[in-house]
């Protein structure tokens, strides 16, 4: 048998979008609904009564890092969602059972995520149109900076998902750590607009790499340089990918 | 075994036929020295040595927590042994773990589906995770032959316990596996379900498909099983086959009632395992094996009794049944082990 099972793949990537499909409130729209509220009260309603930043309307200025806070956290939660369902009811049996590796299993779960993150993506960025009048400089690095984003998250999330023990603990890490690193890292605002000890420490909120990337993509400036961004952003997915194949080696949380 | 000339052969008799070429000795699963230890201490599994034929029934019974779950998981990938090999189809498992697993189904004891999913879906999913291409004729006929066609678009929460169950049977067979483990597969469902079940079962064997099961019903065993495995705190106390099992540690037992209770054993009766009890009123015969034999000697013990003019107004005979036997072997080892 071949080293690369690409039905099993597709099977687990189909029905994962399946999923998604099965609950689109939850999974489309309320996402849309959330950022559209973002852009109506920050963009339209207080953006007007703000100055450019960098030259960029506000408006405009806190397009990517919404589109990059919906990102982390429907990539993270889409992915462990994913992976810790089958292990909650106990279906996991029928993966662990099956003729596929880590490859197949990851290409299938964080391949669905990240293109549901995507899809969001397209719909958060045409909404967006609605409200505010923005541009993208680069499209080709800001559409491949989406998707290394979404791959990355995905697979932290699917991490997650199996390092996971109950709902719970599902929910702690991307509402108690990565929403609030999000928030502060620049999603609002630029880090230049902090004082001088508060901006040194910003520089240690990760996020704050990944709104500045995605932010130059948009409007070719931006807080830190666009090579860090791109080189931890690749840095954290290699990481991701490391842990998830010791995970599948030693079977950890997942087999007895 | 002669083969009709000039005709198309049945798959029965194809499969009989390469039984019969190979021999009985046809091994498709076998596990050597195979332990688990968990982390916490508990070793569920401790030194198993078994092995399986290509095309037969295997029954593995056990009282609760004696290891039958964990040796399948250890076969189907959901368990890791601490040591032991397991072979299957000819090969070490390590080796060729993805053409292994491709052949292999398992449905499992627990109801674990995905409850909000259609049944036609949730079996299609099964196959494609397994390797196969999408096949609606197959779909469809896995689920005519477990009765739920009419229930394919409706979600599996709809259905009940009995029909779920179906379905993961149907989810394991939507791959065609060459061995199939049922662990538990009538657990919970109704008397008519279960024969439904063990008819199903039995079509599986005649396609072709090696079934291993543990099952409490001991009657399960009896009724479908060609082999019989008895395993408890983790190790294997026998294996045999299920007649010769039966023969080997079968027993009869009657009980006849006289007309006249005896104050002792007459000499015409001192060849025959009896004794008398309640008072001299009941005569009880324990004795033969799983052949027959304790029938002849229950009846060579009557006309013995006319013989010697003792009159008797009641015979009540039973066999012992393979539930006497699982019972009789792991009450054996408890007290042993004690």
């Amino acid at each position: 048998m071949m080293g690369f099972n690409f039905r099993s793949m597709r099977a687990i990537y189909q029905r994962e979008l399946y999923r998604a499909l099965r609950t689109a409130f939850q999974s489309i729209l309320a996402p849309v609904l959330t950022t559209s509220l973002y852009f109506i009260v920050f963009g339209a309603a207080i953006g007007g009564r703000m100055p450019d930043l960098g030259g960029v309307d506000y408006g405009a200025f806190i397009v990517p890092g919404l589109l990059l806070l919906t990102l982390l956290s429907e990539s993270t939660s889409n992915a462990s969602f994913g992976i810790y369902m089958p292990r909650f009811t106990g279906t996991i049996y029928e993966l662990l059972s099956a003729p596929i590796g880590v490859a197949e299993t990851l290409v299938g779960f964080v391949g669905a995520a990240a293109t549901k993150s995507l899809i969001l993506a397209a719909i958060i960025l045409a909404t967006a149109t609605l409200f505010v009048d923005y541009s993208i400089a680069h499209p080709v690095l800001a559409v491949f900076y989406i998707m290394l984003v979404a791959a990355s998250f995905s697979l932290f999330g699917f991490i997650l998902g199996i390092w996971a023990d109950s709902f719970e603990k599902l929910g702690i890490i991307p509402q108690l750590i990565l929403l609030p690193l999000t928030f502060l890292g620049g999603t609002f605002y630029s880090i230049d607009m902090l004082p001088d000890p508060w901006r040194a420490a910003a520089l240690f909120n990760p996020i704050v790499y990944l709104v500045s990337g995605l932010r130059w993509t948009f409007y070719g400036s931006a807080d830190v340089p666009i090579e860090i961004s791109f080189g931890l952003t690749l840095g954290f997915l290699a990481i991701c990918v490391a842990i998830i194949t010791f995970i599948f080696r030693t079977g950890w949380r997942l087999r007895a | 075994m002669p083969l009709r000339k000039g005709i198309v052969f049945t798959a029965m008799e194809i499969r009989l036929c390469c039984c019969h070429e190979r021999g009985m000795d046809d091994i498709i699963l076998r596990l050597s020295g195979l332990t688990k230890t968990y982390p916490g201490g508990l070793t569920a599994m401790n030194n198993v040595d078994l092995t399986i034929r290509r095309g037969e029934i295997f029954a593995l019974l056990g009282p609760n927590g004696a290891g039958k779950t964990t040796l399948i998981g250890a076969v189907c990938g959901l368990v890791t042994p601490t040591s032991g090999t397991i072979e299957v189809f000819g090969d070490n498992i390590r080796n060729n773990w993805r053409s292994a697993r491709a052949r292999i189904g398992l449905v499992p004891q627990e109801l674990s589906t995905d409850m909000f999913e259609p049944v036609h879906r949730a079996v299609s999913y099964s196959r494609g995770l397994f390797g196969l291409a999408p096949d609606k004729a197959r779909i469809e006929e896995v689920l005519r032959s477990l009765s739920l066609w009419d229930k394919r678009d409706e979600q599996i929460r709809a259905l009940s316990g009995g029909m779920k169950r179906r379905v993961l049977i149907a989810k394991a067979m939507a791959h065609e596996p060459d061995l199939l483990f049922l662990d538990e597969p009538t657990a919970g469902v109704d008397v008519e379900l279960r024969k439904d079940m063990w008819r199903l079962i039995g079509e599986m064997r005649e396609r072709g498909t090696t079934i291993i099961l543990t099952t409490h019903y001991i009657e399960e065993a009896e009724e479908m099983a060609d082999r019989v495995g008895v395993i408890r705190k983790g190790k294997v106390l026998m294996v045999d086959d299920k007649n010769a099992m039966m023969q080997r540690l079968g027993t009869t037992e009657a009980v006849i009632t006289l007309a006249v209770p005896l104050a002792q054993l007459p000499l015409a009766l001192k060849d025959f395992p009896v004794t008398l009890e309640n008072g001299g009123s009941k005569l009880c015969y324990r004795g033969g094996d799983g052949s027959g034999k304790g029938r002849a000697e229950v009846a060579g013990l009557t006309k013995a009794l006319v013989r010697a003019d003792i009159d008797y107004v009641g015979i009540e005979i039973r066999e012992s049944s393979l539930e006497d036997i699982f019972v009789g072997l792991v009450e054996n080892d408890a007290g042993e082990a004690a």
